[in-house]
């Protein structure tokens, strides 16, 4: 007889948990008849989209609801003891000590008017009853443990004094600094910048590993979750649609959710030419305004009659669950995400449609859409030498004493073209400039050197002084929906203003063609009457797009606009921008800090870094070798939706600089992994052109030599 | 922070010369011959002419001004119209008087207020915090002459513990006065109640919100450690900084108090300069006032500075 194998007990055990909110007198739940196990020194994803209930199921489980929210059924056990029937005060007493959580917004999370050393030491005092001097040494070990320079400085100072990078690792060392049993992590690297989040990830990984903590990371990044979980759950509207081991999630996705989701993520490297993205049609569910069937059933391409009813969860093998009907079928192939997708959100494309799956042929054999236009013709949108510099308030006494007035260099010495019809992706992290280019080129911000011309014509530096001439061909789509469209005025109106005031028409003309606007944005026509706060934000998004191509701009300036929505929301925003721009023939200026959406929309792309582009190049020849140094980086930072694949590491020490203060040189030497010593500190780089794909480079190193010292850094996308 | 300092000191001193200018160019425009008001209507213009020569009214503005400036700062602030007497000296007997009756409003209403308000702010919207909410807000619409008035009734006449008239002597040490400034001191708290309970309730329930609560409360800390320690800390920020500038009006602005308890503070002194038409001592009164006012927010700013950290160190 075979000796019984005892598989140690999970740490947490979640049993049919419904957490409700109040709403008024109503509760409504925001989280229903969840399930699910964490083992020891597992690390278990929550994958979700905002509203999926993913931070209140991590929150209910913590016991932290606030005043108006409660646990209305289920159970909820943390090694072996029941937490729901614990009192505040006995909860207190696991909090910090087996429970711990890294939240997501590191600086209002730390308390503004302490000092960090004492945040720390704190908890040492109160959970392990250390005296001062022995709290305040075990303090300056653990703020070393999580890599950061100079323990005794952080320690000393106050959380506005250190960069966002640090005051994450701060709050990192404080919740193991007690090595506890269950890490929460509700989206610790949402807010960082990439190059960043990527050694904050490798941290974590390293940490989870010493600690043996059980490890609950609440994110909707995928890519995050392909690189640190062992096992991923999918929240979708409240309800668990599917948990899997991470490998069988994303090689045998059995939900619709999962499938649309997997698919709608924009992959770096991969353009429009060759797949699409595919978007989920509609958006989540309000609170209190989900369907008593299977909650997914009024978005999903596969729903039929059954559906209307709950599906219970599935269990395909004992390590993965579903929730839905359909699994087999989807599990056999014989549903495909392409088959009965409606007409009205899939773009029409001259080229073929490649699945995802398939093998992509190489750029250079796909014939590339008829819109481009020849190189000699005159660029649609030409910047020579922009500078922007802004100045800092000087103080009275500085003023007095004539000292020089201290600069924050914005933007340096920036060429670029675009041609007719085409896409330029601007990419950068946060300080590179970006906002301000784009805000010089609309007029909203002056510059201090350089100029601008728009289709030969030179651009006035501030909006007041351009004609409405320039304006018509000229417009923005901005970050925000929430705060792009006039809260007073309805949605008809906000669309009707650009065709009157630029276009001239007459209001009955430009109420027609408001409709034919919104018809274009896939937006119902009876919208003319709503009011901003009536509309989603993708449906807003939309609007402000519509409100953008109304005028038929030859230029046409986003900037981040997708960047606040979800995910299953940006892809159809973003194949909305490309099927317009197609239309409407107009040039596009596409900025962002992530490099998969920009890869996915852009002709052109621009890196950007400190004021200075780093590197220009084609879309297909950004991400083959020989990569600038910077670029190197990024690529190699962002993680990938593919849980096998391997990618070359380069880690950039340090955070990024402030543009108050930009390195001498080439701007990027403090950190470039390839310096190579006094050039690059003290001699601005050339820009090397690459004669074989004109791709221009800002760096010291020749690109041959880069050719040989790097690898590809991408896996091909299979 | 030094450079902080020096920069408000500073202002403080252009906001001191700016009131001077101003005090001083309004009292020349005010109608009436200085001269005349000191020598009486019968007066000779001879004598007057004698007079203002002596006075130096006949000299350019600019210079009036600097002569007036002078003696000012060096302490000589000339004599009254009305009492004939140097005015310095008793500016000064009154504003120690203020000064007393300031220190035991602050003494009182600051700890009960804060504690209300605290109160109130970690039981939002429970029945403790609707029931200071409410009172202190029915109190603080009460004019200060009824609530002094019946403070007076209750305290002094029915249950004749301390005295209805708080006319103190010059003479009369802080100790001895204490009784006599009990009940306008609490006169002065009910109105301040409600301004600084508020307050307190406001930040209180603000810091509540924010994020670094939760992270002290994950912590693990009990929740008495994470009021005082973490909440408070922040919460009274803005209250300090408004009870620092309240003293300013505690200094001279109390004028119905001391009028109801009939108390020798600045604040009559200013009513009888007015009554009076006594310039000088109006003069000296103002420019003492706006002092006070200037520093109390010196003050306030300073002190703010030295606890909140992001300015203490940029």
């Amino acid at each position: 007889m075979l000796p019984e194998v005892i598989s140690p007990a999970p740490i947490v055990k979640i049993k049919s948990l419904t957490v409700a909110y109040r709403y008024g007198n109503a509760w409504l739940d925001a989280v229903r008849d969840v399930s699910l196990q964490i083992e020891p020194g597992q690390t278990y994803g929550l994958v979700g989209e905002s509203g999926s209930g993913k931070t209140t199921l991590a929150m209910a489980m913590m016991r932290y609801l606030g005043e108006n929210g409660k646990v209305r059924e289920g159970q909820v056990e943390f090694d072996g003891r029941n937490l729901l029937s614990l009192s505040q005060n006995e909860m207190r007493q696991i909090w910090g000590a087996s429970m711990s959580l890294v939240p997501q917004n590191p600086l209002s999370s730390l308390n503004p008017t302490i000092r960090i050393g004492e945040q720390l030491a704190e908890i040492l005092r109160h959970h392990q009853g250390l005296h001062r001097a022995q709290a305040q040494a075990r303090s300056l070990e653990l703020l070393q443990s999580v890599r950061l320079p100079d323990p005794q400085r952080v320690a000393e100072s106050y959380p506005h004094q250190i960069s966002g990078g640090m005051q994450q690792r701060v709050l990192i060392a404080m919740a193991l600094s007690t090595s506890p049993r269950l890490l929460v992590l509700d989206e610790p690297t949402t807010s960082l910048d990439v190059t960043t989040q990527a050694s904050i990830l490798d941290l974590f990984r390293d940490l989870i590993k010493s600690h043996q903590a059980a490890v609950l990371y609440v994110t909707h990044n995928l890519g995050v979750v392909a690189q640190i979980c062992d096992r991923v759950a999918v929240l979708y509207a409240g309800e668990l649609v599917e948990d899997a081991p991470l490998a069988d999630l994303f090689s045998r996705p059995l939900h619709p959710y999962t499938l649309g989701l997997l698919n709608s993520v924009p992959r770096v490297g991969l353009n429009k030419n060759q797949a699409q993205l595919q978007s989920i049609p509609g958006q989540i569910p309000a609170l209190g305004m989900r369907p008593a069937g299977c909650v997914f059933e009024p978005r999903c391409q596969f729903a039929i009659e059954i559906c209307r009813s709950r599906p219970p969860l599935f269990t395909p093998t004992t390590q993965h669950h579903v929730r839905c009907y359909r699994w087999e079928e989807i599990d056999r192939g014989e549903l495909s995400s392409k088959v009965d997708l409606k007409e009205e959100f899939l773009i029409q494309r001259p080229t073929i449609t490649l699945d995802i799956k398939e093998q992509i042929p190489t750029a250079s054999t796909i014939e590339k859409p008829s819109r481009e236009t020849g190189r000699g013709e005159t660029p649609t949108l030409s910047i020579n030498h922009l500078t922007i510099h802004y100045d800092v308030r000087r103080s009275l006494a500085e003023f007095i004493t004539r000292q020089p007035v201290a600069k924050v260099k914005a933007v340096e010495d920036v060429n670029l073209t675009i041609q007719g019809g085409k896409t330029v992706g601007l990419v950068g992290e946060s300080g590179s400039g970006k906002t301000s280019l784009a805000r010089a080129v609309v007029g909203l911000t002056e510059r201090t050197g350089g100029d601008i011309g728009l289709l030969g014509l030179a651009l006035p530096s501030k909006l007041s002084k351009r004609n409405k001439d320039t304006l018509r061909h000229l417009q923005m789509v901005f970050q925000n929906p929430e705060e792009a469209l006039n809260p007073y005025l309805t949605v008809g109106a906000s669309l009707r203003r650009p065709l009157i005031v630029l276009l001239g028409y007459s209001p009955s003309k430009a109420d027609a063609e408001a409709k034919k606007l919104l018809a274009a944005v896939r937006l119902p026509i009876d919208y003319v009457e709503r009011m901003p706060w009536q509309l989603s934000g993708g449906e807003k998004q939309r609007v402000a797009i519509a409100r953008a191509f109304a005028s038929h701009p030859d230029l046409l300036i986003a900037d981040e606009p997708v960047s606040s929505l979800d995910v299953s929301v940006q892809a159809s925003i973003l194949n909305l921008l490309n099927q317009l721009q197609a239309e409407y023939g107009s040039a596009l200026l596409f900025i962002s800090h992530d490099l998969a959406v920009v890869s996915y929309l852009s002709d052109e792309i621009a890196v950007i870094y400190l004021g200075h582009l780093m590197e220009v190049a084609r879309a297909d020849d950004l991400f083959e070798p020989p990569y600038h140094p910077y670029t190197e980086a990024l690529l190699s930072a962002i993680p990938l939706v593919q849980p096998e694949a391997m990618q070359t590491i380069i880690r950039l020490e340090g955070d990024v600089p402030s543009p108050m203060e930009v390195p001498t040189g080439c701007p990027f030497h403090t950190r470039c992994p390839c310096c190579l010593g006094d050039i690059c500190v003290q001699h601005t780089p050339p820009w090397r052109i690459d004669e074989r794909t004109g791709k221009k480079s800002f760096c010291h190193i020749p690109l041959d030599e880069l050719s040989q010292l790097q690898k590809r850094i991408l896996p091909a996308i299979e | 922070m030094l450079r902080y300092i020096f920069r408000r000191l500073g202002f403080l001193l252009l906001t001191l010369l700016f009131t001077s200018i101003i005090i001083f160019v309004v009292t020349q425009l005010l109608p009436g011959d200085v001269a005349r008001v000191i020598l009486g209507r019968e007066a000779g213009e001879a004598a007057l002419q004698a007079l203002r020569q002596k006075l130096g009214l006949n000299d350019p503005w600019p210079v009036q001004y600097f002569h007036w400036l002078g003696n000012f700062i060096t302490g000589d602030w000339g004599d009254s119209f009305s009492t004939r007497s140097a005015i310095f000296p008793m500016v000064m007997g009154r504003l120690r008087n203020s000064l007393m009756l300031g220190a035991v409003i602050l003494i009182i209403s600051v700890p009960i207020a804060v504690a209300l308000g605290v109160i109130a702010g970690l039981n939002e919207n429970k029945f403790s915090d609707n029931l200071i909410s409410i009172t202190s807000l029915s109190v603080v619409g009460l004019p200060e002459f009824v609530t002094g008035l019946v403070l007076i009734q209750i305290f002094a006449f029915k249950l004749k513990w301390l005295p209805a008239n708080s006319s103190i002597r010059p003479e009369t040490t802080f100790a001895d006065a204490l009784p006599s400034l009990i009940l306008p001191a609490l006169t002065a708290t009910l109105v301040l109640l409600a301004y600084i309970a508020r307050l307190t309730r406001a930040g209180v329930v603000e810091e509540l919100k924010q994020q670094y609560v939760r992270t002290a409360d994950l912590k693990g800390l009990p929740y008495q450690v994470v009021v005082i320690k973490h909440v408070l800390r922040n919460a009274l920020l803005p209250t300090i900084t408004v009870i620092a500038i309240s003293c300013g009006w505690l200094i001279s602005g109390l004028i119905v108090i001391e009028n109801v308890f009939n108390y020798p503070g600045l604040g009559r002194l200013i009513v009888f300069a007015i009554d009076r038409r006594d310039l000088p001592m109006l003069q000296a009164v103002v420019m003492l006032t706006v002092f006070g006012y200037a520093v109390a927010n010196l003050l306030a700013d300073l002190l703010y500075a030295t606890i909140n950290p992001k300015i203490r160190l940029g």
